[in-house]
């Protein structure tokens, strides 16, 4: 297989801290939307889970069709190759991301208990599809999938769900959903924390263990070459990373056991990556049909050209979503949801003689007591 | 139905679909940063009203754009593998730069305008949904000078050992003629589309509340001040649409004489205004046809005795160029298309026109047919976007690049029929669900209107205005 020049090798690692950002930063998302039903007691509880993620899911989101972009602009035939070979499956994420999206934004425009009930389901089951699909796409890169000498792939969804494959599927699973419980402990507070702690626990023991099993099959399953020394080692480091972050949670240290989760996300996928180098897509079918990095390429021309623009925005990215999570730091709790959010306690409140609880566009400042600058005090006034 | 015909109703159905959404959001992201300017710097909080309110309807367009868009980035490696192995040195740049300058900016602080209202001064607060604006424009930019390589290639060289196109001048392909055109001419036209959208829901507004009950002061204050705005960005719109027409003339004559329908090469050619001829692809003969002596040349060459090509004469210098085939798009399409469009563009700028008239005669709330004319205005511009993109890309055909790829050599090999059966109902089904729930609540939120001015005190039987079943602007 050609060996990449540095360019090609560049964006290869660039595209691989693309995904690692997107499943660091998304990990999270869909461990809190398959966590939204599990962990709330009422309605409050919810809403209080769904605004940890709130402002913050779609900027996330948008590491997912940069890596897209990124792959299309740098490995023209890698992303033509992939896309069109893991059909199915890339139309199943797709489907999984869109009712996902839609249910945070539609969730909380009505009221009754079946809109409510349906909108949650949604984000519970697109999140679990995500989560475990991503797994065993990526898984399936790694190994490698049936393909012939024009590099297009010929095997079908079900060739892709073979058992090395589930297995990443579970690994991405799990590992998400610790990752996703251990920020809702940090993003929360009140009983919540508890709960979610006691998810991030169970849920990161069985990842860990998952992932020491997924990452040493993968280095046996590697055939080219013997072991590669530096994927055994990110791996090893991942499998401690996922094995230390639910110690830490249990001890309360919620805030470096994110780090730590979100170190076994970089890891594991950072071992993938190594071990998928120099390929871009493995053939099963014969090694001679397997898609090198090098023959995936984009000109060194276009490299050079993304490479200026990926020094100039990516930074400036970084610094805009650092500043969000900055400005949306403070832990979330009940008390700045309770009170007459929904229109039918607002309802029920006007019935009543408490005069006081007749702010029902609360809901409109982000849930919290204060409304926002400029819009008078006395909207709306009380009634009684 | 082939997997290619598949593959292009898929493209169709998805792009279109999600086409419906982004003219509105980009048009009405720059009218709630305009509102929200207003209230920065009057403090008046009728602004602020007309800010929550509209800014509703953005999100609600925008959530539905977001979640379409996602299927974009991925469609072209999924369908179309030929094309992006063939194209993707050159095509991939701008979506890349797409996602790493524009997208991230729009969805980063989209998120941080909705829930940031308390937590930032009143300064950056409006300097986020400025950014959003300014992101969904730039989005569009990148997105049509990908789209302008395919209309018109430029900045490119063979490569015959690699069979591809690769990039040559990446300052080339930002500044094609193509893209300096079609960018203005689909960005203002998407203010024309959200300040139509305004104008409509306005009037929808004063309909209901004809009574004088409930807050009628941000509709009436939005329309006056959308009005103005909408005619100058109608009129905009439609000069570089004639721009663009020209230019298309020598870059794509083939679809240009298609749009008019114009069979043989004329010197003085006239204008076709309504024609229908039997249905199929390349009919050879017309059954009604009217049309106005020397317009089109005068349109298209700006001469009296211009020389406008046509069609057959066009197909034959193809046919000589390219080798033996048809290169002729859908003439009904093409005919039609255009004709949706520029004669929905004639009524945009009409409708603004009429309002303004009606406001220096000190009637514009009271006129009930200007106002249900507005209403129905809303779609006015969705029909000229959508005729318009189709109009483009259907003109195009058979290429997929013009000149270098057709559309039958760029789907993707291998995936079957089967597999696109499946995704292309499962994308109608998500997305026809999409649509019916967006219009639900576009719909329950038009008929709660914006919220009521503080000074309104909801005295008796007046408490149901405030607790009204809002569409919350968070979650």
């Amino acid at each position: 297989m050609p060996d990449p020049n540095f360019l090609q090798t560049l964006w290869f690692l660039l595209i691989g801290v693309l995904w690692v950002g997107y499943f660091i930063l998304e990990g999270f998302d869909f461990g809190v939307g398959m966590l939204l039903r599990a962990l709330s007691r009422d309605d409050t509880d919810k809403r209080m889970i769904i605004h940890t993620i709130g402002p913050v899911w779609d900027g996330n989101e948008v590491w997912l069709l940069t890596a897209g972009g990124a792959t299309f602009a740098a490995f023209p035939g890698w992303y033509a190759s992939l896309f069109s070979g893991f059909y199915l499956a890339l139309f199943l994420i797709l489907a999984a991301l869109i009712i996902r999206g839609v249910s945070f934004e539609f969730w909380g425009k009505e009221d009754s208990p079946r809109w409510r009930a349906t909108w949650e389901w949604t984000a519970v089951i697109g999140s679990f599809l995500a989560a475990l699909l991503w797994g065993v796409g990526w898984a399936n890169i790694v190994h490698g999938v049936p393909m012939n000498a024009q590099h297009n792939v010929t095997g079908t969804l079900f060739s892709l769900l073979h058992p090395y494959a589930l297995l990443g599927g579970l690994v991405t699973l799990t590992l998400f959903l610790a990752h996703g419980a251990i920020f809702l402990a940090l993003r929360t507070s009140g009983e919540m924390v508890d709960r979610a702690r006691n998810v991030a626990v169970r849920a990161g023991g069985v990842a860990a263990a998952l992932m020491a099993g997924f990452l040493l099959w993968t280095a046996i399953d590697q055939d080219t070459g013997g072991v590669k020394i530096s994927a055994l080692l990110i791996g090893v480091l991942a499998v401690v990373l996922a094995a230390a972050a639910p110690v830490l949670v249990s001890r309360g240290r919620d805030g470096l056991a994110f780090g730590l989760s979100a170190g076994a996300i970089a890891m594991l996928f950072a071992c993938l990556f190594v071990e998928l180098f120099p390929a871009a897509l493995p053939s099963t079918t014969s090694h001679a049909f397997s898609l090198s990095l090098a023959g995936a390429s984009s000109s060194h021309y276009t490299q050079t050209v993304m490479t200026v623009v990926a020094v100039i925005f990516v930074p400036i990215v970084l610094a805009y979503q650092g500043w969000t999570y900055w400005v949306f730091r403070h832990r979330l709790g009940r008390d700045d949801f309770e009170g007459p959010l929904t229109p039918i306690a607002v309802l029920s409140s006007y019935s009543g003689k408490n005069g006081h609880s007749t702010d029902g566009h609360r809901g409109e400042s982000q849930g919290t007591r204060e409304q926002p600058p400029g819009l008078p005090a006395s909207d709306p006034p009380a009634a009684g | 139905m082939n997997t290619l015909e598949l593959a292009r109703l898929q493209f169709g159905i998805t792009t279109v679909f999600h086409f419906i959404f982004v003219p509105m959001s980009i048009g009405m992201a720059c009218w709630v940063a305009y509102c929200q300017t207003r209230w920065y710097r009057s403090k008046d909080e009728v602004w602020l009203r007309a800010t929550r309110f509209w800014g509703k309807l953005m999100l609600l367009s925008i959530a539905i754009g977001v979640v379409t868009g996602i299927v974009q980035e991925f469609q072209f490696g999924m369908n179309w593998s030929q094309y992006s192995r063939y194209v993707g040195d050159i095509f991939g740049a701008p979506l890349a730069m797409e996602g790493l300058a524009a997208f991230f900016l729009e969805s980063t602080f989209v998120g941080i305008w909705i829930f940031g209202w308390d937590k930032l001064s009143p300064r950056a607060h409006l300097a986020t949904i400025w950014l959003t604006a300014f992101g969904t424009a730039l989005s569009a930019y990148f997105i049509l000078a990908a789209n302008s390589w395919m209309q018109h290639p430029v900045g490119y060289v063979l490569n015959h050992a690699t069979h591809r196109a690769e990039l040559k001048s990446i300052w080339a392909v930002l500044t094609n003629s193509t893209v300096l055109l079609a960018f203005p001419h689909t960005v203002i036209g998407a203010l024309v589309t959200g300040g139509m959208l305004v104008l409509g829901v306005s009037a929808l507004g004063l309909l209901r509340n004809r009574q004088g009950k409930g807050p009628v002061d941000v509709y009436s204050r939005s329309m006056r001040a959308v009005l103005p705005l909408t005619l100058v960005a109608a009129i905009a719109t439609g000069a570089f649409g004639h721009a663009q027409g020209m230019e298309m003339e020598k870059q794509q004559p083939m679809k240009m004489a298609a749009a008019e329908a114009l069979y043989n090469t004329t010197k003085g050619a006239s204008l076709s205004i309504f024609a229908v001829g039997p249905f199929e692809h390349f009919p050879k003969r017309l059954n009604t046809d009217i049309r106005i002596p020397h317009l089109l040349s005068i349109l298209g060459t700006a001469s009296w005795n211009g020389e406008v090509k046509g069609v057959n004469q066009l197909n034959r210098e193809d046919q000589k160029k390219f080798g033996p085939g048809d290169y002729v798009p859908i003439l009904g399409v093409t005919y039609w298309t255009f004709r949706l469009m520029a004669g929905a563009g004639v009524l945009l700028v009409l409708i603004p026109l009429i309002g303004l008239l009606l406001i220096r005669k000190g009637a514009l709330e009271r006129k009930r047919w200007f106002l249900r004319a507005s209403v129905i205005g809303i779609f006015i511009p969705v029909l000229a976007n959508l005729s318009g993109w189709i109009f483009t890309e259907m003109g195009r055909q058979p290429w997929v690049v013009y000149g270098l790829l057709k559309t039958s050599e760029a789907n993707s090999p291998l995936v079957s029929s089967s597999s696109l059966i499946i995704t292309l109902v499962g994308y109608t089904v998500i997305y026809g669900t999409l649509l019916v729930i967006g219009g639900k609540l576009a719909k329950r939120e038009l008929a709660h209107g914006p919220e009521a001015p503080p000074s309104q005190t909801p005295e008796h039987g007046e408490g149901e205005r405030t607790t009204r079943p809002d569409l919350i602007l968070a979650y």
